[in-house]
């Protein structure tokens, strides 16, 4: 197993106020983490560093490019980090419409990733992106659709096509089940689970929700005021927290 | 016989940050050995540690101090020190564990869970499947289950479920967790023949028995938990 992405000491400060600080891990290639905190831990702010959606105030991040070279992100070009974001890398936001193009059709947003990679014959386009639609379980006849006129699990399904359809080796997830019915999220995290095997993505998912860190995750890092309180292999952390509030968040679980 | 799995001064106490900081110690300094194609079970009352113990040699529960040494293909491997990657690739290719309870997961059939430990390691999914499917018809799970998810099995069939995901790949050390708990006189016989393969392919068994006749028979001797 190859380290793919590297974070050493990212630190993100709004003035005085501290966004997340001292985060260091490596992700191998295929692995993946999930990051758990109540709000305002940092947890998205660290995933919007990492992800370059956001520039941090200190330390770096290296990333494993196919090529096999591997590079600091931030001696990237502006025009290198953009092919990287749309070919290399993919980002579920939580609220699908920050994802997505609202104004294209369903068919369109995953073939507009496509193109941005240079594909250009329209038939093969179309082939593709009715395949992926497949994948993520929007069938043909949604495929002209507008996502206005989709629900909010389609949504995020769509959403998830258009990040695959360039097949990324890793993807950021920021609560990519918050503000959906239970069932719903059921059903997403059943598919995000059977691409990230099928495909072996790497994927970085911040949540609050500890059975998605379960179900998704093989390591798992708990943030706390900006800071990484505790690490550890999933079921380590979730069965014999150490920290006292991961103890806290663990027994705070409701049993059904 | 060769050593497989080595316990060295395991010391672990669990201390409960939201309940006034309360230490309970488990262990204080354990040490044990076992051989590959040996069986061995853990021992003792109600609450002492027997699952603990598992869990700990899985690196589930974190030890205090001590070590844990397993042997891998790729040598010695201390499970109390090794990185979170190391430990999975431990749990894919070195330490099997079947839980008292299967985790069950909406939507993904019985025969995928089963199969899995196989897909893991990257054998091919036919081969997977077709190894699942035996071990799921020899746990009597009736076939026209075998593509559904367990959510709507009875806790047996839950049970033979895990059991046959714990048989499926073939592990140097195997962690049973009262095995045979919650299934009929016929099933707890499959098992325990399940058992006897896996000594007799060289496995390395550590398992919590819930009945004293069944760890006689499998089991030539104990870590005794006072």
């Amino acid at each position: 197993m190859k380290t793919l992405l590297s974070a050493r000491d990212i630190g993100k400060s709004y003035g005085n106020r501290v966004g997340c600080e001292n985060v260091s891990f490596d992700l191998h290639a295929g692995e993946v983490l999930a990051v758990v905190g109540e709000s305002g831990s940092g947890k998205t702010t660290l995933l919007r560093c990492l992800s370059g959606h956001l520039q941090s105030s200190s330390g770096e991040v290296t990333y494993a490019m196919r090529d096999g070279r591997t590079v600091n992100l931030a001696s990237l070009s502006e025009a290198e980090r953009r092919l990287l974001m749309r070919t290399d890398w993919g980002f579920v936001h939580q609220d699908a419409r920050e994802g997505l193009r609202m104004g294209v059709s369903g068919g369109a947003n995953v073939g507009e990733r496509l193109m941005a990679v240079g594909a250009r014959h329209y038939g093969n386009i179309r082939a593709v992106s009715e395949d992926w639609l497949a994948r993520v379980e929007i069938s043909k006849d949604r495929m002209d659709d507008s996502p206005w006129a989709y629900s909010g699990g389609m949504r995020q399904r769509l959403q998830i096509a258009r990040n695959l359809v360039t097949s990324p080796r890793l993807i950021f997830m920021d609560e990519p089940t918050g503000g959906l019915d239970v069932s719903v999220q059921a059903r997403l995290l059943d598919l995000i689970r059977g691409l990230v095997r099928k495909f072996n993505l790497a994927a970085i998912v911040v949540t609050h929700d500890l059975a998605v860190a379960r179900l998704l995750s093989s390591r798992m890092m708990v943030m706390q005021q900006g800071r990484v309180i505790e690490t550890g292999l999933t079921d380590q952390v979730l069965e014999d927290p150490q920290a006292p509030y991961t103890q806290l968040l663990v027994s705070s679980v409701l049993q059904v | 016989m060769s050593t497989v799995l080595k316990i060295e001064a395991l010391q672990k106490s669990f201390t409960l940050h939201q309940q006034g900081g309360v230490v309970i110690p488990v262990f204080d300094g354990l040490n044990a050995e076992v051989a590959a194609g040996e069986a061995v079970a853990i021992t003792g009352p109600s609450g002492r540690g027997k699952s603990s113990l598992l869990k700990l040699i899985y690196g589930s529960y974190r030890a205090s101090s001590g070590r844990i040494l397993v042997r891998s293909s790729e040598g010695w491997a201390n499970v109390v020190a090794a990185e979170p990657h190391n430990v999975l690739d431990l749990r894919r290719t070195t330490i099997g564990y079947v839980t008292q309870f299967l985790r069950v997961i909406p939507r993904v059939p019985a025969e995928i869970i089963v199969a899995e430990p196989l897909l893991e390691r990257g054998v091919d999914e036919a081969e997977a499947l077709g190894r699942a499917r035996q071990l799921l018809a020899k746990l009597n799970i009736p076939e026209r289950l075998w593509h559904l998810s367990p959510m709507t099995f009875s806790g047996g069939e839950q049970q033979r479920v895990n059991i046959a995901r714990g048989f499926a790949a073939q592990f140097p050390i195997l962690l049973l967790d009262e095995p045979t708990a919650s299934l009929d006189a016929e099933n707890r016989g499959r098992v325990m023949d399940l058992i006897e393969e896996a000594k007799a392919a060289g496995s390395a068994v550590i398992a919590v028995f819930h009945d004293e006749n069944e760890r006689h028979k499998v089991c030539a001797r104990d870590i005794a938990l006072h």
